[in-house]
């Protein structure tokens, strides 16, 4: 620490205490002691306190504790001569700060309810997000797991110039980093510049505005410190862990643009705590020895064209970015982006026009590598705002190629063309819908560039298993028609193909420990009839990951002996998540959640319950925001079963192994099934009735309650009885 | 009586600081004799007795060796220089950890009556610290009281100074490797006690006549010093009397204050000056002395008593060893009340001169001439008050007309102990190690040297040695750890505030002393608390990346001004440690080549530390970064490292 960072700094969280501790008098005085204190849906409650010092904040009156836990921690000032040591007691003071920080945050999530956004998108109207609830925490949470996020930017104060902010911005999200913004510097923020230089702001574009004060920088670490509790299974007030788990797995850094004031030295010494180095751009002292960052801790006077290579340097990331040929940025955070109402040049499929798309193997003779086709009118050929139908057929060869990889292939279409700036991609197959911004018109893209970008990607990221790639992308609407047909017959035969495929005839099963980067003892074991749990990885996925890289984190799995068909346990499978859990999980049972279920990362797209007095199990997926008859959100339920743990009677899992046939089969399956949220039930309808017809109960999903019958056992049960739903009349669950 | 007309240069020549300078003057000029002017007429000292070749064990001697190989070569019992060198440096060692133990033992004794609740002035300060020692020792926590855990901690730290076999508990502190090197060689220490007993045995006459049988049981007796019983009386004191934090405070004899009555506590045992500290800020008694005239009362401490009293409370140093008669020439000390260990007999002599009431207060320290009134730990508080009171009595009684000079003093920053430092180098909530580790590793800091020890009147002038060897290693980017009158020393030269980093320190370690805001000198406590030294040793190799065992750690030892048989023991448990250790001056075993031999190389492949010797200081300062340049290049960590930079693979393959 240098003096004068540690000096200021602590002064800084002399200040944020004093704040919070008015502030709390004055909410105290209007609200009193009892009034709630929340977080929007989260279950973390005020999460850095609640991660840090174990204590749940659940009313103002709590956060007189907090409070005085702040003033037994502030270190004295720096003195001018003979000072004490004051790297510990500045640390300290960060810690502090954040305290007081989260509270001031808390404080406002009372006196002012409508100050932050709910949501992930920005409106004309608001543009502060404040904090990230948990449903956008397990969602983002999945890409800082699987490193198509390897971390954030807390940026602090504005840039010079809008142009400036929206170069920054764009470089980082091209580096596949989350921005996360706060504070202000001469009455701008750094958020509300983007918006000035026309960039989209919001969780999709991972372009986070958190809020206008220095104070919301808090949700930054309040992200972090959940995702140690949820992914890491860390245990709140493990502080040390929490921070160390930040140091190692979570890639942030913060950058600061403008002076340096006492408040943002103060929350950056919080940041240190977390492993989170700081680069500047204005000549403040520098704190280059390492220890408690990888490396330096803050580095300064960083002119912008090299703040943001010189900020993953500090914080020691590697980041692979992809150089793709096209005029656009490109990177999994423009994903998000939307593309709507003025802004579309040209729009293709949606259901205006036909569109559809197409990845299919030939031979290596019949393949010309690196050979784009653009067969109908171009972009240039159309006015603005026209719709254009559109085929897009993919042919691929190689010495390791397989018929069942093509759908893999075909499906990285979507995301591959999210990721430039100004497409939008949305749906698959015959129904995929395009859209091109007018700026992406300007900057010079078209639809050439579509093939570039699945010739370049595909390389990239399917190298080991394909040697040629050929694009060629049909806008005329006799030729569209005709690949049409000729992929429709393809799904037919694929969907035919994978449908078959059952557990027992299947070896080996493959694992998936991607998420062992964040929840170092879970293991999904993936099978042709459970897929993994967060529902992104299917067992042919797994299968040609692994063929694509032969050591990561998709391994094929021998089952060995059958030890138990019902409940899914074989010798094979046993020994390796064994010895993939690092030794945490001795045994596992693939179909059953009250035995020995699988471990839960944290990335689940749905939670299953056991509702003990109706005999069955709720689901509850992670959109749903609301109580369920467990008794706790899916918050509260994540929170106790995410991390790598085994929770015999609660279970993570995704929404296609629901309509599996081996959905918790060792407990009866899919009749066990008493409560779901709605729009979960008419999301999976149509596979939902199909598999309740061969289990008998064609009409189960009506038997279902769900948060319109209610929200407790009590509720439920008098509607379960009234259908006849199955589960009554099954074995004792429990 | 000395001459009155010394030249000034003499004075340049006893001491570098002005304030003892002063004082060096004045004593003089009152016709005191101080420890310079006796060791000028001790002059010329005995030759064989400087070399470790006079032996007079039995009393068929008085034996010498010739130390220039003519005869006499052998003792009239065949003991030849070799037997005898070696039998008085196991002398030594076993006397010096007979004073650190005993202390521990007093300490132990005073925990446990305390945790019995049979005294009252003393109670259980540092409970975390209580539970770490109660893991350390295998006593169980579970749901039992503070007062059950601290009677079983008590009475298992008591026995390991009676116990006869086994191993010393604490000595599992040690990296596991160095356990294995001292199991292996049979060095683990029995028992403090015993080792010491069966130290004075083997020395006897005709008993163990193979210098590196001797030199084993050295280790052993050292080891059980600085493992057991100086670590007992830092851990238990610790208990007492709370962890020391960082803390600001003066140097020098300018803690004497004209205004105010001068009480000086002087010798080594925290247990009477944590109770005089109480006694003086007793208001009443702070009326006392005002009704007397005095402003207040000012308490300053002298060698390990100031330093124990001011890692806990701050209170202002007085001086080193060789400053203890110099205090009592100020003329405004009304008090000087002392202990046990390194206090001069001409106290009383000296103060004669003056108004000065000198105090002996241990019944194994009687000190002719001096007042004793002995101090019992079951009525502490109450013989503080006596003494303080006495003091302030005193203070009426003060024999010159003109005023008094008020001295200088120096800031200084004391308390570091093992448990500040990890949390100086990350708070509260990420307490460690790893920036020291990662800055040694990175180069900022080239090594850790302890420089320790006390004065010599040998070694004059009074500090310089001291000064001169940290200033080059900090020069050097050597991080320097210090206790005992050494710490004085350099604390009146200015170096122990962080100011000192930017002035003195190389640019690396400046640096890194800038961020953590440390001087790039600690001070660690006195000399008992040298086992601070040992324990953060341990806590480096543990925390990783620079090797397994202290002996590949990067650092070194030095007591340039060493007079003590304490410095002996400590030495040699440093050396037993893996420590490479300097020491200047004299060393006892000059006059003996093969054991001063194995000293010097042979023993470091026994046990991986060695001793040299080298007074002057900068060729000492270098031997000892050559030593630490050496440990570097073993380590490989004396080539700069590329940057590793992470992506998610390398992330999963984390632990």
């Amino acid at each position: 620490m240098s003096k004068i960072i540690a000096a200021a700094g602590i002064r800084g969280a002399h200040s944020f205490v004093a704040q919070a501790k008015q502030k709390l008098a004055a909410a105290l005085e209007k609200h009193g002691p009892d009034k709630e204190v929340s977080f929007p849906n989260t279950g973390y409650y005020l999460p850095v306190i609640y991660g840090i010092l174990g204590v749940p904040v659940k009313t103002l009156g709590d956060m007189k504790g907090i409070i005085e836990r702040c003033e037994l921690i502030l270190p004295p000032l720096v003195r001018e001569k003979s000072h004490l040591p004051y790297l510990g007691p500045a640390l300290d003071a960060g810690m502090v700060t954040l305290f007081a920080q989260e509270l001031i945050e808390g404080i406002r999530y009372v006196d002012d309810p409508d100050f932050y956004l709910r949501g992930e998108d920005l409106t004309p109207e608001k543009i502060w997000l404040g904090a990230a609830d948990d449903v956008i925490l397990r969602k983002r949470g999945v890409e800082f797991v699987d490193g198509t996020a390897p971390g954030f930017a807390a940026i602090l104060g504005a840039a010079p110039n809008p142009q400036v902010a929206a170069d920054i911005a764009v470089e980082l999200q091209k580096k596949n980093l989350y921005v996360f913004m706060a504070g202000s510097y001469k009455g701008k923020s750094f958020a509300q510049q983007l918006l000035e230089a026309g960039v989209e702001c919001g969780w999709g574009t991972r372009l986070v505005s958190f809020g206008p004060d220095t104070s919301a920088a808090v949700f930054a670490f309040g992200f972090a410190t959940r995702a140690a509790m949820s992914f890491g299974g860390l245990e709140p007030g493990d502080f040390r862990k929490i921070l160390i788990y930040n140091k190692d797995r979570v890639f942030a850094f913060a950058l600061t643009f403008g002076q340096v004031v006492e408040e943002w030295y103060a929350t950056g010494l919080g940041a240190v705590n977390y492993g989170f180095p700081i680069i500047a751009d204005t000549p403040i002292p520098q704190i280059l020895p390492t220890g408690v960052c990888t490396y330096e801790h803050v580095v300064s006077n960083v002119p912008h064209k090299e703040i943001v290579q010189r900020a993953t340097e500090v914080r020691g990331l590697k980041v692979k970015v992809s150089e793709v040929p096209v005029p656009v940025a490109y990177g999994p955070a423009f994903e998000g982006e939307r593309v709507r109402g003025e802004d579309i040049y040209a729009e293709m499929g949606g259901g205006r026009t036909q569109a559809v798309e197409w990845t299919t193997m030939a031979s290596m003779d019949e393949v010309e590598d690196g050979k784009i086709e653009v067969i109908g009118p171009d972009l240039t050929d159309i006015q603005p705002g026209a719709k254009l139908p559109l085929a897009i057929k993919v042919e691929v060869a190689g010495r390791e190629m397989q018929v069942d990889f093509e759908p893999i292939l075909e499906r990285q279409i979507h995301h591959l063309l999210n990721y430039a700036q100004g497409l939008m991609h949305i749906g698959q197959r015959d129904i995929a819908w395009l859209r091109v911004s007018k700026s992406a018109v300007d900057k010079g893209f078209r639809l050439q560039h579509i093939g570039s970008i699945l010739h370049a990607k595909y390389h990239e990221d399917f190298g080991s298993i394909l040697d040629k790639v050929q694009v060629k992308i049909f806008t005329d609407k006799a030729k569209v028609e005709e690949i049409l047909a000729k992929a429709r017959a393809v799904y037919k035969s694929r969907d035919e193909r994978i449908a078959g495929m059952t557990d027992e005839d299947t070896d080996p099963f493959y694992s998936c420990t991607l998420c062992q980067s964040f929840a170092p003892s879970h293991v999904c074991v993936v099978t042709p009839e459970r897929t993994g749990l967060c529902g992104a990885y299917s067992w042919l996925d797994c299968k040609a990951s692994n063929q694509i890289n032969p050591t990561g984190p998709n391994q094929p799995i021998p089952k060995g002996t059958t030890l138990d068909p019902v409940y899914g346990q074989w010798s094979g499978v046993n020994a390796f998540v064994q010895k993939a859990s690092r030794g945490k999980v001795e045994r596992y049972d693939a179909y059953s959640i009250m035995r020995e279920p699988m471990t839960s990362c944290g990335c689940f797209e749905c939670l299953a319950a056991v509702v003990p007095m109706c005999n069955g199990i709720m689901i509850v997926d992670r959109d749903y925001s609301g109580m369920t008859p467990s008794g706790m959100k899916f918050t509260t339920l994540a929170g106790s079963v995410g991390g790598g743990n085994v929770t015999p009677g609660f279970l993570g899992h995704s929404k296609y192994y629901i309509t599996s046939r081996k959905y918790i089969a060792a407990e009866g399956g899919l009749k066990r099934v008493v409560w779901m949220p709605k729009r979960l039930k008419e999301e999976l309808r149509e596979r939902f009735d199909k598999r309740a017809s061969e289990v008998g109960v064609p009409d189960l999903l009506e038997r279902i309650a769900d948060e319109t019958v209610g929200i407790t056992e009590e509720e439920i049960i008098t509607f379960l009885q009234e259908k006849q739903h199955p589960a009554l009349t099954m074995d004792p669950i429990m | 009586m000395a001459s009155k007309d010394k030249p000034d240069k003499s004075v340049d020549s006893k001491s570098i600081d002005s304030a003892s300078q002063k004082m060096i003057l004045k004593a003089c000029e009152d016709n005191v004799d101080i420890s310079w002017d006796r060791f000028e007429k001790q002059q010329p000292q005995c030759g064989y007795g400087l070399l470790g070749l006079c032996c007079r064990h039995c009393s068929m001697g008085p034996c010498n060796i010739n130390p220039f190989g003519d005869e006499p070569k052998l003792g009239v019992c065949g003991a030849n220089a070799d037997t005898i060198a070696a039998r008085h440096f196991g002398r030594m060692t076993a006397a010096g950890a007979a004073a650190h133990s005993d202390h521990g033992r007093g300490v132990a004794q005073t925990f446990l009556a305390t945790a019995k609740g049979e005294i009252k002035d003393y109670r259980i300060k540092d409970e975390q610290k209580l539970y770490k020692l109660a893991m350390d020792l295998g006593v169980e926590i579970g749901d039992r009281s503070v007062k059950e855990i601290a009677i079983e901690v008590g009475e298992k730290a008591l026995a390991m100074f009676g116990q006869q076999e086994g191993e010393v508990a604490l000595l599992k502190r040690a990296p596991l490797k160095r356990q294995e090197v001292w199991r292996k060689k049979g060095l683990m220490s029995r028992g403090v006690d015993r080792e010491i007993v069966e130290m004075m045995h083997r020395t006897h006459i005709g008993v163990d006549m193979d210098y590196k049988n001797i030199i084993d049981h050295c280790s052993r007796t050292a080891i059980g010093d600085g493992w057991g019983g100086s670590m007992i009386a830092t851990e238990l004191q610790d208990i007492l009397f709370g962890t020391p934090m960082p803390v600001v405070s003066r140097v020098n004899l300018g803690a004497l204050v004209p205004q105010d009555v001068n009480i000086i506590v002087h010798g080594h045992e925290p247990l009477l000056s944590e109770m005089i500290v109480a006694a003086s800020r007793d208001p009443e008694l702070v009326n006392l002395a005002k009704s007397k005239g005095a402003k207040g009362i000012s308490l300053g401490g002298i060698c390990c008593t100031a330093n124990e009293i001011l890692m806990r409370h701050g209170i202002p140093i007085a001086g080193n060893f060789l400053q203890q008669e110099l205090a009592i020439a100020t003329g405004i000390c009304e008090a000087m009340i002392v202990d046990v260990q390194c206090i001069f007999q001409s106290l009383p002599t000296v103060a004669k001169c003056y108004h000065t009431k000198v105090f002996s207060t241990n019944t194994r320290g009687k000190v002719e001439g001096a007042i004793h009134l002995e101090f019992h730990e079951d009525h502490a508080l109450e013989t503080a008050k006596k003494l303080v009171r006495e003091a302030i009595e005193n203070f009426p009684n003060r024999k010159s007309a003109k005023p008094y000079e008020q001295l200088e003093t120096v800031d200084l920053i004391g308390g570091f102990s093992h448990e500040t430092i990890s949390y100086l180098l990350g708070g509260l909530f990420r307490a460690s190690y790893r920036p020291l580790n990662d800055n040694i590793i990175n180069g900022r800091i080239r090594g850790v040297a302890g420089v320790v020890g006390c004065n010599n009147p040998r070694m004059s002038p009074l500090d310089d040695y001291h000064v001169k060897m940290v200033k080059e290693l900090i020069k050097h980017d050597v991080l320097v750890l210090q206790t005992g009158c050494s710490a004085i020393s350099c604390a009146k030269a200015g170096l122990l505030v962080p100011e000192a980093a930017a002035e003195f320190a190389g640019p690396g370690l400046a640096e890194v002393c800038e961020t953590v805001g440390i001087p790039p000198v600690l001070h660690l406590g006195s000399c008992v608390d040298n086992s601070r030294i040992l324990i953060a040793a341990a806590a480096v190799v543990k925390e990783g990346g620079l090797g397994d065992d202290i002996a590949d750690l990067p650092v070194a030892g030095a007591a340039p001004e060493w007079m003590s048989e304490k410095a002996i023991s400590i030495g040699q448990y440093f050396v037993a440690s893996g420590v490479y250790t300097v020491f200047g001056g004299s060393f006892p075993t000059m006059g003996a080549k093969r054991l001063t031999q194995y000293l010097f190389e042979g023993i470091e492949k026994d046990i991986g530390g060695k001793w040299a010797f080298e007074s002057d200081p900068i060729k000492a300062a270098h031997l000892m970064i050559q030593h630490i340049d050496s440990k570097r290049k073993a380590l490989g960590i004396d080539k700069a490292k590329e940057r590793v930079l992470l992506d998610m693979a390398d992330r999963r393959a984390l632990d």
